[in-house]
């Protein structure tokens, strides 16, 4: 349903990383974890062209986008069936809640402005901010920018909903009401490709998780398999640095 | 002494000539707008070409004298371009003030956009909204909140600086003064008087450019 087959990335002749292949089916949950500059970013990046893939093919649903030869509705398309949630919201300072949330349904999806903001209101609803629909980004707390722009992406009503680092940038006060809205998400059977640093979350909500090093996918697993008994030793030496101090048990 | 009867007497004439000033000024302001946008959004895409155009035109317009400029267009071009010795000077300086002062906001609208952060713009990328939406929708809004303080400060300067429009011939509040001063010889109270006048016009600007900001700034507080 959706496949990144052979897709490379490089920065100038630095190879962030090559030939990554990498599948979900409708519904499913992918889980990435690695160390800070491995890729992870540029991956979820890449699939919806704020980076320019170097080579390889990307499917969702029926589209089929050769990265090499995109054209600008190719891109467009692949926009229109991603939606990315960002590690700092990214909400757009000049606009409430209500219209971060239907600008995408009004300027691209083209509804009529009452309908838009009906369905926004409706996702205000169950993202918990109904009472802050004309609140601007600047008034509210991380938590709830961070809610709205999770919002933003459920309005985009997009095959996958792609997250870098959702929580990193929150105060920890704000960071369980971001993951438990993840969690709902999640219960929806909402794709999702999701970049964090957040183990338990992993455990509880991944189908698969991926562990990304230096140069692209080292191994991938499903959460009690690759947190238990990963295969290779780098998987084992991240997972060691960053469990040990939460008092997780360490493969 | 200062004649105060004579200045009396000669507010109603120089007002008559202010309207004109004010023309000038607000004709120029709404094409430099539109120019300095334009220019902007060249430097910051970087475009092919036109950003090296855009490059040099601001160099030049911000690297010379305005009256030099002027002087360029009214009595330099129409030696080149005969269809321009038609040209009127108040055309002339419209055209100069327009071209030199668009150079200078260019750079300040540049300056906002630049100042909005990336964030924004990917965001309005990833729901596949296009370059020009999101130069509708979300950049330019906000740059223009950024921006005004200073644009309008350039509307003040502008005002101020028709008049050197008089050295094109052109009979408006300065060129008035000017003149009703050597019919009068009292050189003090005429222009005396035509500097309360644009001193008053400026500072009503600025009181409605205060307004203005608050009413801007009203979508970001927290
Ligand atoms: N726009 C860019 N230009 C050049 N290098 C970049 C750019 N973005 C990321 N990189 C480099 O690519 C590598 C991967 O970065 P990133 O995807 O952000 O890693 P991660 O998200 O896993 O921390 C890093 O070495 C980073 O410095
Ligand atoms: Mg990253």
């Amino acid at each position: 349903m959706i496949s990144l087959q052979g897709i490379t990335k490089r920065f100038g002749n630095q190879v962030v990383f090559s030939d990554i292949d990498l599948t979900l089916s409708k519904g499913e949950i992918i889980v990435i974890i690695g160390p800070s500059g491995t890729g992870k970013s540029t991956l979820l990046r890449c699939i919806n062209f704020l980076e320019k893939p170097d080579s390889g093919r990307l499917k969702i649903g029926n589209l089929s986008v050769d990265t090499q030869r995109a054209t600008r509705s190719d891109i467009l398309a692949l926009r229109r069936r991603t939606a990315f949630v960002f590690q700092n919201y990214g909400l757009f300072a000049n606009k409430t809640a209500l219209e971060n949330i239907s600008e995408g349904m009004i300027v691209v999806d083209k509804l009529p402005k009452a309908q838009a903001y009906a369905r926004a209101r409706e996702i205000l609803e169950r993202i918990g901010l109904a009472d802050k629909a004309d609140a601007y980004p600047a008034s509210l707390s991380g938590g709830q920018q961070q809610r709205v722009g999770i919002g933003r992406a459920m309005a985009a009503n997009a095959d996958v909903i792609l997250f870098d680092e959702p929580t990193s940038s929150l105060d920890p006060q704000w960071v369980e009401e971001v993951l438990s809205l993840m969690k709902q998400l999640a219960l929806e059977h909402q794709t999702m490709i999701v970049v964090t640093h957040e183990m338990q979350f992993a455990r509880e909500v991944a189908d698969r998780v991926v562990f990304m090093d230096q140069g692209g996918i080292v191994e991938q697993a499903p959460p009690e398999e690759l947190f238990t008994v990963p295969k290779d030793e780098r998987t084992r030496h991240f997972l060691r640095k960053i469990l040990a101090p939460t008092g997780q048990t360490v493969p | 002494m200062l004649n105060l009867e004579y200045m009396w007497e000669l507010l109603p004439v120089l007002l008559r000539y202010l309207p004109l000033t004010i023309q000038m000024a607000t004709i120029a302001m709404f094409f430099a707008l539109i120019l300095a946008c334009l220019l902007a959004v060249v430097r910051v895409s970087q475009v092919p070409f036109l950003n090296g155009f855009a490059l040099l035109f601001i160099s030049f317009f911000r690297g010379t004298p305005l009256l030099v400029q002027l002087f360029l267009f009214y009595y330099g071009l129409p030696q080149l371009i005969s269809a321009l010795i038609s040209m009127t000077g108040v055309t002339a300086a419209v055209l100069g003030l327009t071209l030199h002062f668009s150079a200078y906001m260019a750079e300040s609208i540049r300056a906002a956009i630049v100042g909005i952060d990336r964030s924004q713009t990917e965001a309005a990328l990833s729901i596949g909204m296009t370059q020009s939406q999101l130069m509708r929708r979300i950049i330019l809004p906000q740059a223009t909140r950024v921006a005004t303080p200073t644009l309008m400060n350039y509307f003040i300067d502008m005002i101020k600086a028709t008049s050197l429009a008089f050295t094109l011939g052109v009979t408006e509040l300065m060129g008035a003064t000017q003149k009703e001063a050597a019919g009068s010889f009292l050189y003090l109270e005429a222009f005396l008087l035509v500097a309360l006048i644009y001193w008053v016009v400026v500072e009503v600007l600025s009181w409605g450019q205060r307004r203005l900001e608050i009413y801007l700034n009203r979508a970001y507080q927290r």
